[in-house]
């Protein structure tokens, strides 16, 4: 009990980044992601961290860019249209295999949208985003206390394999106070001999850069990048599996629509129906294996999200299409009730 | 009970919830009264949410037809001026959060400091990080109480961990309380516990006021 504080989802974000050992935080306000930037302004200037409210999100991004070429932990959050905006900054990023933490609290789209939750940048998030070929290790949480440990845990996956790590919240998880616990081991920073530290006149000064002119080298560093892209999956695929021994029906979930989605499979379970959940934590790297070996015993998997279906597609294409795979979902800032979850689950039971 | 009772504090400290269920009980010994949502922080868990209920036991609600929709700006309703100019009605105002929330009372001060019927409340929850112990209270307090230009006149201990709250986590808050309560030479108006724990702790915690009215948005079960 004493260990525990009563947080939002954006300030265990927030305080969980300065736990990792974050001292730099570049943002810019937009609804439904301002109390990590409002949290951070009043906790950097305590203990000696920096926090800048930067003219734009590009800016922001741009700064998170330059202190990760100085080897430090660093990290922006803005919500799905400023995520956009970061676009081609998280390109640089990838393109310089630099290490930071970018957090998208996510909202109805496109464009303006609306500011109520939204899980319709899977494929931005999963994809890349920005331009070019690449991948970021995409976090998605679904409970505040997750906000902080998967925090926590992409500044570590970051720094390991150099790569941007991304949480992917939605306004519901940003929004909502639960209790916390932030008493989390943390990896500290690895040596980074690519960091541009300052020679002191005893070593080949570093550069960190995008840009490679020639396409034999620019090939081999895509080769390269892709080499640790497979690391990335072979270890360090996360996923819950929910009743999913026996299950007959397969939820797909993730963020907020798991957290409903486990209420319908409890009552289902209830009316005797055999369903289970599969809530994808990583969403880059998919998690393949469960659903592939759902297909060998499940009637029907149905992909519960706030779009109008995008994780379906790695759900089918992990299922190998060998079992049906249908959508149950609401849009525009709406989320799907425990009742539209289990009356899929009872259709498909049929 | 004053005519005017300002609820102020830290972000997320509870300051809705707490404005709803106090208005509620206000209306049980007075015709006519309003809650003001004069939030301009923060464009969720407005009172809004709880529009029904104040309906239905006949409470004025005061707030801008802005609050819980898409357009995420700051704005005051046009009739928030019925506070300080209709002297027959009690209100409760329900302030956004911080010093940053507490600047809305700029245009009500002189009114309400002329009129001197007013509590102005601090609320305050020990296991919210940013006021964990007495000194960083006093501190959210002195930087809200600068910018209300009103000074507070008692504490409200709202101290929970949300669903994980019990009897003893409100127990544990008390010398908390009690501390920030000396250092700021005002008393605890009252102590407010969601109502299911307030039943464990009659007797044991003065000024119980148990959260009758509780809005839970997330794990709504399937009836």
């Amino acid at each position: 009990m004493a260990d525990k504080v009563l947080m939002k989802g954006n300030e265990a974000i927030a305080e969980a980044a300065i736990k990792a050992g974050c001292r730099h935080y570049f943002g810019y306000p937009i609804t439904p992601q301002t109390e990590v930037a409002a949290y951070m302004a009043k906790r950097m200037p305590k203990i000696g961290g920096t926090f800048l409210q930067a003219e734009s999100e590009i800016a922001a991004i741009n700064m998170v860019y330059g202190v990760a070429s100085a080897g430090l932990r660093v990290m922006t959050s803005s919500s799905s249209p400023g995520i956009s905006l970061k676009g081609e900054g998280i390109s640089y990023l990838a393109g310089a295999d630099l290490p930071a933490l970018v957090v998208n609290v996510q909202r109805g789209g496109p464009g303006l949208g609306g500011i109520q939750p939204s899980q319709s940048d899977y494929f931005q998030s999963t994809r890349g985003g920005g331009h070019g070929d690449y991948h970021m290790i995409v976090l998605a949480p679904s409970s505040v206390q997750e906000m902080a440990a998967l925090t926590v845990k992409g500044f570590e996956l970051a720094d390991k394999y150099r790569m941007t790590a991304m949480v992917l919240a939605d306004g519901t998880m940003g929004q909502m106070m639960e209790p916390v616990s932030l008493d989390f081991e943390v990896t500290p920073p690895p040596e980074k001999p690519w960091a541009t530290t300052g020679t002191e006149m005893k070593r080949k000064h570093n550069i960190v850069n995008s840009l490679s002119l020639v396409p034999e080298e620019l090939e081999k560093l895509n080769i390269a990048r892709f080499e640790r892209y497979e690391l990335v999956k072979q270890n360090e695929t996360m996923y819950e599996e929910y009743m999913m021994d026996d299950a007959e029906i397969a939820i797909a979930a993730f963020g907020i629509a798991a957290r409903v989605s486990k209420n319908a499979v409890n009552e289902a379970r209830k009316m005797g129906i055999k369903a289970g959940l599969i809530r994808p934590i990583t969403l880059w790297p998919f998690p393949d294996a469960p659903f592939k070996k759902a297909a060998t015993h499940v009637k029907e998997i149905i992909s519960v999200e706030l779009n109008m279906g995008q994780m379906i597609e790695d759900v089918r294409l992990a299922s190998e299409c060998k079992v049906k795979v249908s959508l149950c979902n609401r849009v525009g800032g709406m989320i799907p009730s425990p009742e539209q979850v289990l009356d899929a689950i009872v259709k498909a039971s049929k | 009970m004053k005519r005017i009772t300002m609820i102020l504090g830290h972000y997320g400290s509870g300051k809705t919830n707490i404005a709803v269920n106090l208005a509620a009980k206000y209306r049980q010994e007075r015709d006519r009264v309003a809650i003001a949502d004069l939030d301009i922080v923060n464009p969720y868990f407005r009172t809004k949410d709880s529009l029904d209920l104040l309906k239905e036991k006949d409470i004025r609600l005061i707030v801008s037809e802005y609050a819980n929709s898409n357009v995420d700006i700051p704005a005051l309703p046009q009739d928030m001026y019925a506070v300080t100019d209709d002297k027959g009605l009690t209100c409760v105002l329900d302030i956004g959060g911080d010093d940053r929330g507490a600047l809305v009372l700029g245009r009500l001060r002189p009114a309400i400091l002329e009129e001197k019927d007013y509590e102005n409340l601090l609320v305050i929850n020990k296991y919210r990080p940013l006021t964990a112990d007495a000194e960083s209270t006093l501190d959210v307090m002195r930087e809200i109480e600068a910018a209300a230009g009103i000074p507070f006149t008692g504490i409200i201990n709202n101290s929970n961990l949300g669903v994980e709250t019990t009897a003893d986590v409100v127990l544990s808050s008390v010398g908390y309380a009690n501390e920030v309560a000396k250092k700021a030479s005002l008393p605890i108006f009252m102590t407010t516990v969601r109502e299911d724990v307030a039943k464990q702790l009659i007797g044991k915690v003065e000024g119980l006021f148990p959260l009758t009215l509780q809005k839970n948005f997330i794990e709504r079960k399937i009836h």
